[in-house]
């Protein structure tokens, strides 16, 4: 489903991804791991080339996202990507939220929108929130009206950029059981993150990056248990 | 004490009462007013264009590849709109309104227009400015964002940044509002009669300054006060979305 070639990316002096190989099947639940800095937000965001690589190409269904004739904005509605800080749109209600990009692009009209806005807040419990502002809502609400604000596109794909890292403990819970849901669906997801426990039960595989590249990559269970590369040994016995 | 109302009230039927002259004052009145709406949104038009147009060019020149003529007519662009804007910011006003009514519209009949124009040009500039500003204050997850869902960066422009720009700078665009009602009394040197010109019509033919001068300083401070209120009520409107 996702293909990316010897994919090089620089910030300034500083080499973030040195040479990333790997192939992503649909419905498998990749789980991206590593210490900061280890490039592994910078591979998940040049997936829907938020950041733009520097060399290599991603290649989405058969489609260069890399060359300038793609279509990049039709190719990211079947990517949906929930982010760290949420970036809900704090001047839209949640409902406007969830129903602006499907109504923009013509996926569905305005009253279908609304009505399966309206049914995916009833499943994550905050269909009396919908006509409220995003600032009324707690970290754990506003991280879980992203997920559906990306579902409500249909995407394909869905991409998660440390999506508990930036809220209170107690929230982490309910923003991963919604993800777990999801997971249940046979989503392919491609996750970053730093829960490891979460990691090991959603994953079908999991990527150690370090240095910008991948240096171990193995199914959850032999990952965790029998890791090879002396740097994940070294991650594992800091983060377990 | 006496004598002293008795010359008021004869001062004021000279100034406002004789000859009609109020009429003076009112269609300088309604000058000054259509030449600051048509102007400040002239003023808005520009400063969105300039400032988007700013801000595209910044993206093009942070990315590598992809660049297409369409990139370099852009970057072509806001080098002759950053230009404009140093000119406007950089010479006088008055000369700016002369130029524009005896060069650049000279034999344009309605002067008034012309008027319309210079300081919707001129506060373009400024305007641009003020909403680069409020673009730079929307934190960039919501351009990020809008991307994410497949939206252009002209769409997530519009729908996403736009709104949450001008929220942010309503109090500094208030301000410019004020500014080029404040500066329409210079229209009298291309002869345009607007409030400040039909005092000193009124004082030249009374030879009594009292009266045509407070009474036009009080009009102005009237209407930036009624602004400035009109403002903060919108603006606590617009933050309905902050409250918690």
């Amino acid at each position: 489903m996702i293909v990316i070639k010897d994919l090089h990316k620089s910030f300034g002096k500083l080499h973030v991804l040195r040479g990333i190989n790997e192939t992503i099947k649909e419905g498998e639940r990749v789980v991206l791991i590593g210490a900061s800095g280890s490039g592994k937000s910078t591979l998940l965001r040049c997936l829907n080339l938020l950041e733009e690589p520097d060399k290599g190409s991603v290649i989405f269904e058969g489609t260069d996202l890399t060359s300038p004739d793609t279509n990049l904005d039709k190719t990211r509605c079947h990517m949906g990507m929930v982010f760290q800080h949420f970036n809900l749109f704090p001047h839209k209600t949640i409902l406007e939220n969830i129903t602006l990009a499907p109504v923009y692009h013509k996926l569905q009209t305005k009253e279908e929108a609304t009505q399966k806005a309206m049914a995916l807040l009833e499943r994550i419990g905050l269909a009396d929130k919908a006509n409220t502002y995003p600032a009324m809502l707690s970290g754990g609400q506003k991280q879980r009206v992203a997920i559906v604000r990306a579902l409500a596109m249909e995407p394909k794909v869905m991409l998660f950029d440390e999506p508990t890292s930036a809220l209170d403990p107690e929230m982490v819970g309910e923003v991963l059981e919604l993800i777990r849901q999801l997971a249940d669906t046979g989503m392919t997801m491609v996750i970053v993150t730093h829960e490891m426990g979460f990691a090991r039960e959603v994953g079908t595989r999991i990527l150690f990056m370090d240095e910008g590249e991948i240096k171990e990559q193995n199914e959850p269970q032999a990952f965790f248990t029998n890791p090879q590369h002396p740097r994940l040994k070294e991650f594992l016995s800091k983060v377990l | 004490m006496q004598q002293f109302w008795q010359t008021l009230v004869k001062e004021f039927t000279r100034t406002f009462i004789t000859d009609n002259r109020w009429m003076v004052f009112w269609n300088g009145f309604k000058n000054t007013i259509l030449i600051t709406v048509v102007a400040a949104l002239i003023g808005i038009a520009i400063g969105i264009v300039v400032s988007v147009v700013h801000y595209l060019a910044d993206s093009i020149m942070h990315k590598k590849k992809r660049r297409s003529i369409g990139d370099y007519i852009v970057i072509l662009l806001d080098k002759l709109l950053t230009f404009y804007v140093s000119v406007m910011r950089g010479t006088p006003l008055a000369i700016q309104l002369t130029i524009m009514a005896f060069i650049i519209m000279a034999g344009f009949p309605n002067k008034v227009v012309v008027c319309c124009v210079a300081f919707g040009v001129n506060s373009g500039a400024y305007v641009s400015e003020v909403i680069r500003g409020g673009i730079n204050s929307v934190d960039i997850g919501q351009m990020e964002a809008g991307r994410s869902v497949g939206l252009s960066q002209i769409a997530t422009m519009r729908l996403i940044i736009l709104p949450q720009a001008i929220k942010n700078i309503l109090p500094a665009l208030c301000n410019e509002g004020i500014a080029v009602l404040k500066e329409t009394s210079i229209v009298g040197l291309i002869s345009v009669v607007d409030l400040t010109r039909a005092s000193d019509l009124v004082r030249s033919r009374t030879l009594s300054p009292y009266f045509p001068l407070i009474a036009v300083a009080i009009v102005y401070y009237i209407l930036v006060a009624g602004l400035s209120a009109a403002v903060s009520r919108l603006e606590r409107r617009m933050a309905q979305s902050d409250r918690h």
